[in-house]
């Protein structure tokens, strides 16, 4: 399981790879943390939690990570420590997080830009690219 | 599958097309407005065949047209302009972005740079405090449901209403600064929610607040017309719709998701998402794309009518006319109803600009009465520490470009690659042995938007010059930047 920024002009670029499905998930919350260059204080936790559906397995990433996104910008916590359970195309998630303390990169959306799950010799493996 | 220089066709020395028959999936061509030299480097990302993959939507009613400031952005490149036949055509809200009416606004001044100077510092320092940027910023305002509605059908107007801008403001602004049926039913509640906190602050990225001064006039008579005086201090804003606007383009993104297996439309690339404008989802899209627009505007003018209490704090009573005048706003990520002549005939489309600014010529009906001699102001800002350019919109481009030009420098680095190349703190150190005051929330924020990351805003001027999509008024040097 792991991430990497990879280049491109004007917005970031992540390749996230893990052996299956919850775990790039998981993975590419922590890598999209890694580009916002968030920095969490301890203190009061606060948690979420949401269901989602989607018609496909890249659709459901981008809600996801749009989901996640959304509820750090909107609580100002690192939401880091994850649980999702998966069916199908249906996924129920329980985020935690302490309070972000310092955020130096804003990332505006989650793009479907040339996003494709695929099967590699790392697992599962895909690259996504993100507005800023 | 990569382009090579060979498969570009020279039209002349700042025009270049790709034909349609390049690709089998392709239904218009493209049309790229550079020099060879720019060209060349823009081999270098994906911007051209994301370009490419644009020309395969259907419904377009000409070229897709490419600007020299064009770089790799997700789907649609930056610097694109596409129009598509309205209404059978389609609308995409990737082809438009995310920062929904991104744009930038010029006021001008009377004071002369050596009668500023003194309290320079004082100007900068409270503009800082008066302008909030940065990450997730909020402002001084908490809009209720009722009054949000109100901004997403009125745009600047609604400043109007509450003291913050003046008619002329709103004559200075793309579009009198609101946008016709807008329709903030079509608003999703997340959205709703971002938007009530963040009007008036500026945001993080390559969004700033840059006093300038004007270092050199090339079109007089429309300089005078623009307000613009060759040695007095300008002010440039550059902002859009903020988290309102991300919110709204992320939704209708996902929803178009299903829009085009519903169309039957075939995409390469799964950001290219579009929706008939006629159909439903067209509709709700473009109802909520206007609304996130007349945010936008009205996001600058509260930041104008901030700049404008700041400049009468610092320079009232001290003998300076402290007054600040609207040049002009421009709208540079905006999908907009036009009519254009194309292959000898006027056809109602909708305009995709994603990069690009309007650039409309003289007489046009649509611009202010003081400026049809001379064409629209397009305002293209430099990247940070460089200058920046007015220019005027010209006949040939509204036969070319669909009204359109270029709406920067556009990037060259990535943002790893210039924050490993550039430190936050010697940037700031060399730009202020150049004469720039420089504020800014994060210095590695500071280091992705150094000017090496970005083209020679002069080069991108001579190619739109050059092309003949619009002709240089006046450079502006910078004093003063704010960023996030």
């Amino acid at each position: 399981m792991g991430y990497c920024e990879v280049p491109h002009t004007a917005d970031l670029a992540l390749s996230v790879w893990a052996k299956d499905i919850p775990g790039l998930f998981l993975e590419a919350v922590r890598g999209m943390a890694a580009l916002m260059e968030l920095k969490m204080e301890p203190g009061q936790y606060s948690t979420r939690e949401f269901t989602l559906a989607a018609q496909d397995v890249e659709s459901l990433l981008v809600a996801f990570l749009s989901e996640v996104l959304y509820w750090m910008e909107t609580d100002q916590a690192g939401y880091l420590d994850i649980e999702i359970r998966m069916e199908n195309l249906h996924l129920s998630a329980c985020l935690v997080g302490n309070p972000i303390k310092e955020q130096s990169r804003q990332i505006k959306a989650v793009t479907f830009h040339n996003l494709a799950i695929q099967h590699t010799e790392r697992g599962l493996e895909t690259v996504i690219v993100f507005d800023v | 599958m990569s382009i090579s220089l060979q498969a570009i066709r020279k039209i002349s020395e700042y025009e270049w097309e790709i034909p349609a028959s390049h690709r089998s999936d392709m239904r218009v061509s493209v049309r790229l407005f550079a020099s060879r030299k720019i060209l060349e480097e823009a081999l270098g990302d994906l911007s051209i065949e994301q370009a490419v993959n644009a020309a395969t939507l259907p419904g377009w009613a000409g070229p897709v047209v490419v600007m020299p400031d064009m770089h790799q952005g997700y789907g649609f490149p930056i610097g694109g302009v596409a129009a598509s036949l309205y209404p059978t055509g389609m609308i995409s809200p990737g082809a438009i972005g995310y920062d929904i009416n991104c744009g930038v606004r010029l006021l001008a001044t009377s004071i002369q740079l050596e009668e500023a100077y003194p309290l320079i510092d004082r100007l900068a320092m409270e503009l800082d405090q008066s302008c909030p940027s940065g990450v997730g910023t909020s402002g001084g305002f908490h809009l209720s449901d009722a009054d949000l509605d109100l901004i997403c059908r009125l745009g600047s107007r609604w400043a109007l209403k509450k003291g913050m801008a003046t008619e002329q403001d709103l004559q200075r602004t793309e579009d009198d600064g609101a946008l016709e049926a807008a329709d903030p039913a079509t608003i999703s509640s997340r959205a709703r929610e971002r938007g009530k906190t963040q009007l008036g602050t500026l945001g993080s990225g390559n969004h700033f607040l840059e006093v300038g001064v004007v270092e050199q006039v090339f079109d007089t008579a429309a300089a005078q017309a623009m307000g613009l005086w060759q040695g007095c201090l300008i002010v440039m804003i550059h902002c859009g719709s903020r988290g309102f606007g991300h919110q709204i383009c992320t939704d209708y993104v996902q929803e178009f998701q299903g829009a085009v297996q519903r169309y039957g439309i075939h995409l390469p690339d799964r950001e290219l998402v579009c929706a008939p404008l006629d159909s439903m989802e067209g509709k709700r899209y473009l109802g909520a794309m206007r609304s996130a627009a007349n945010y936008a505007f009205c996001n600058r003018q509260i930041l104008a009518h901030q700049v404008r209490s700041v400049f009468e704090h610092v320079y009232a009573g001290i003998g300076a006319n402290y007054h600040v005048r609207q040049v002009y706003d421009v709208a540079h990520n905006i999908g907009k109803l036009e009519t254009h002549w194309i292959e000898g005939r006027q056809v109602k489309v909708c305009v995709h600009r994603k990069g690009a600014t309007r650039s409309f010529g003289p007489q046009h009906p649509s611009l202010p009465p003081e400026y049809r001699d001379f064409g629209q102001p397009v305002l293209v800002p430099g990247s940070m520490g460089t200058q920046s350019w007015v220019l005027a919109g010209t006949s040939r481009s509204m036969e070319v470009s669909y009204g359109s030009c270029a709406h920067g420098a556009g990037r060259v680095l990535s943002r790893s690659q210039a924050k490993r190349m550039i430190r936050g703190e010697r940037l700031i150190k060399e730009l202020e042995s150049g004469g720039i005051t420089i504020r800014a929330g994060s210095m590695a924020g500071l280091a992705e938007e150094a000017p090496q990351a970005y083209k020679d805003v002069d080069s991108v001027v001579e190619s739109v010059v050059g092309a003949d999509l619009a002709h240089k008024v006046a450079r502006l040097r910078p004093v003063v930047v704010i960023k996030g």
